[in-house]
């Protein structure tokens, strides 16, 4: 298995370069992953979103739909897009340390 | 064999010809999927699939029930009063329960998502219509022509 070292930890990754282990993830590798991926700064905003996926994600065991998560978050698709471009779900995922999300909604 | 033939889709155009409940969805659910991994998606209406985004039709679409093999039901039934009533009502019911929203709400979506929404040129004539008889999401209403323009360098579907 792949591993990196962010915000100073050795940390394992899964196939798709998620974090493998939830208990590897913080405030600070989330934003040392952010920073790998082009988002340098997280936001109030961006951080409404990652912890609205991590919160469903406890509760259901997968990743929320855009759909699902433009309703309950507070934070509207064109705004999801601008805080996460190229592909909002997967990032924000990736970020908070969660599987890359499987919906297709 | 193309050598690049691994190389990622950046860009897809989605072409939707058909007016059917079932015709309209695989186009919409692509468009958005493109845009959820952060590819360029645009989509186009043609003939019948112009139904989908005019605002006297979109919220009425219906499921085929005759000359639907999928339907799994002799065609004669398919034809009986409500039959396709009651298909779409089922349909939108399983579709809420894995999130899928109605037309409008998603073309809404793909729209605020920066999909691009257009309605054909040609259609628009046979039918006689004009853009005010569009959902306001709908960019412009062009040729073939421009829309090979506009899918330049990406991938183009047709459904």
């Amino acid at each position: 298995m792949a591993t990196e070292v962010l915000a100073g930890k050795t940390l394992e990754l899964d196939a798709d370069g998620h974090l493998a282990n939830r208990a590897d993830w913080n405030e600070s590798v989330a934003a040392a992953i952010a920073s790998q991926e082009g988002i340098p700064l997280l936001t109030d905003r961006h951080w409404a979103v990652i912890k609205y996926m991590r919160a469903e994600f406890e509760k259901n065991g997968q990743a929320p739909s855009i759909r699902k998560l433009t309703k309950e978050s507070g934070v509207d698709t064109k705004e999801l897009y601008a805080l996460f471009p190229k592909g909002p779900a997967k990032k924000a995922a990736k970020i908070g340390g969660l599987p890359k999300p499987v919906g297709c909604i | 064999m193309s050598t690049n033939s691994e190389e990622p889709i950046t860009k897809v155009s989605i072409v939707v010809s058909h007016g059917s409940l079932e015709g309209v969805y695989p186009g919409l659910i692509m468009a958005n999927g493109a845009r959820m991994e952060g590819m360029e998606a645009s989509l186009f209406f043609t003939f019948f699939g112009l139904d989908a985004i005019m605002e006297k039709r979109m919220d009425k679409l219906k499921v085929a029930t005759v000359g639907n093999p999928g339907m799994h039901m002799p065609t004669i039934l398919g034809a009986l009063p409500g039959m396709s009533a009651f298909a779409t009502g089922m349909m939108h019911k399983e579709m809420e329960k894995i999130d899928i929203p109605p037309v409008r709400e998603f073309l809404e979506m793909i729209h605020d998502a920066g999909g691009e929404i257009y309605a054909c040129k040609a259609s628009v004539d046979m039918f006689h219509l004009s853009k005010k008889d569009f959902c306001p999401q709908v960019k412009d209403i062009i040729s073939v022509g421009q829309f090979y323009e506009k899918s330049a360098g990406g991938q183009i579907i047709f459904t």
